[in-house]
């Protein structure tokens, strides 16, 4: 095992860069996209606020293979109109589809956590802030935000993991990601050894994020106390009232 | 793509039962007061949050056959039986599944009062009818809506066979995309299938739970 990554360290890094690429690029992405998706379910008209439910509920609810092939080789039934519309050169690159639909199918499942936070803020923060004669802006960035964020801070966490184990899936459309390059060494190989070492390197890095995580949720809620993190829906309650105190 | 949609269900089906008791077996190590134990629980745990499910089918599916051969040879040689595709998704969902779910079955027999334990042992109940009339309704009814979050989450792994080439939904479709060349109708048409499977199995929970919590009055 250990030539094993001696021989092929450099593939391997290669890879895992791509992966990070990819995780990085669609949790960037797909964040503002969330954001807009809760609001516009919070604060839509009948219409929309069921447009983004039916969104979500649509992305949750299937496989994201599925989603990255509709994507990827979907386009291909659109050649002719997405050449004239200049759009195909960005569809062809197998790297800037998963990213596409990583990007789509993360802000969904976002979406219903900051929607789920943003509806665990009590009704009186917003009447006080209105009271205060604070913009709706103003409500929203400074006051319903950050105490949103608290409450939305394990479960985003969690979904960033899951968006890092999916990017695998990026392998099946020909990017060589970690998992891509670990699968040309395999069919070089026939080595089940690099699948193993594979495995380790994707447990060292989720592990080594769960721990950066964690000391920002420390971070974030020193002025509460630290509370016991598995009491999240407490923790909203608790900085709720400290606040209209 | 029907024929496919039936290999999809039938793979979670046969997931779920050995999923399901590895879970518990895990949960309950995790709970245990022997430090090795608890050790191995969350080693397991970690490990099969931590990698990628795609990744675990791989170790599995070729790692199985590469055990398989080796036992052969050291045996007496001969060809080795190939290792069937659904085994290997079988058990490489089945530990992603157990691996999840004993998150949520730990934290539901965290939620059950010790007390409970104990009342038992008076009335004479032994471990086992302790644990199958005293602990394991309250567990079921605690547990459920996580459980039917894995649940969810297997249905959709399941599509990951496809790429060891077991004919499913997702592979079946492949190929009819082949034939068709319309690509974008044929993967939407999956979509629709597996959005359906999802929903059914939401409701058909979702009546189960709301029986489970008849006796209580703010029925979570």
């Amino acid at each position: 095992m250990i030539n094993l990554v001696l021989e092929f360290w450099p593939k391997l890094l290669n890879g895992l860069i791509v992966t990070c690429e990819l995780v990085g690029l669609s949790i960037i992405l797909g964040s503002p996209l969330a954001l807009i998706l809760a609001l516009l379910r919070v604060h839509g008209d009948a219409l929309v606020r069921h447009s983004a439910s039916l969104y979500c509920f649509a992305l949750r609810g299937t496989p994201l293979l599925a989603q990255l092939f509709l994507v990827y080789y979907g386009a291909g039934q659109f050649r002719p109109s997405l050449e004239a519309l200049g759009l195909w050169q960005f569809f062809r690159s197998p790297f800037i589809c998963t990213v596409f639909a990583f990007t789509l199918n993360t802000a969904a499942y976002q979406a219903e956590i900051l929607y789920g936070a943003l509806r665990s803020i009590a009704p009186g923060q917003e009447e006080a802030g209105r009271m205060l004669g604070l913009g709706a802006v103003t409500r929203l960035l400074h006051l319903r935000l950050p105490q949103a964020l608290i409450v939305a801070l394990r479960p985003l966490g969690n979904e960033y993991v899951m968006v890092m184990k999916a990017s695998a899936l990026a392998s099946v459309v020909t990017v060589y990601d970690l998992m891509g390059e670990t699968r040309q060494i395999f069919a070089k190989t026939f080595d089940i050894g690099i699948y193993v070492i594979a495995a380790l390197i994707y447990l060292v890095v989720v592990e080594l994020f769960r721990r950066f995580w964690s000391l920002i949720e420390q971070r974030m809620t020193r002025h509460i106390g630290n509370v016991s993190i598995s009491a999240v829906g407490d923790v909203g309650i608790a900085s709720g009232s400290a606040e209209a105190v | 793509m029907l024929a496919g949609a039936s290999i999809t269900l039938g793979l979670a089906i046969a997931t779920l039962p050995p999923g399901l008791a590895l879970g518990l077996a895990l949960a309950m190590s995790k709970a245990s007061d022997t430090r090795l134990v608890r050790a191995f629980g969350e080693g397991v745990t970690t490990v099969f949050r931590g990698v990628p499910e795609l990744l675990t089918l791989f170790l599995v599916y070729f790692g199985g056959q590469y055990l398989l051969s080796d036992l052969y040879s050291a045996l007496e040689g001969g060809q080795p039986p190939e290792i069937s595709r659904f085994a290997a998704g079988v058990v490489a969902l089945s530990l992603v599944f157990a691996a999840y779910s004993s998150e949520v079955l730990f934290s539901a027999m965290l939620g059950i009062h010790g007390g409970q334990g104990e009342a038992a042992e008076a009335l004479g109940l032994g471990r086992f009818q302790t644990f199958r009339f005293v602990v394991f309704p309250q567990l079921i009814r605690l547990a459920l809506p996580g459980l039917a979050n894995n649940w969810l989450s297997l249905v959709k792994d399941t599509s990951l066979v496809s790429v060891i080439a077991l004919p499913d939904l997702m592979r079946q479709t492949t190929s009819a995309v082949g034939v068709t060349k319309a690509p974008f109708v044929m993967f939407g048409a999956a979509c629709v299938v597996y959005l359906v499977i999802s929903a059914a199995s939401s409701l058909l929970i979702g009546a189960y739970s709301s029986s489970l919590n008849r006796g209580f009055a703010h029925g979570s």
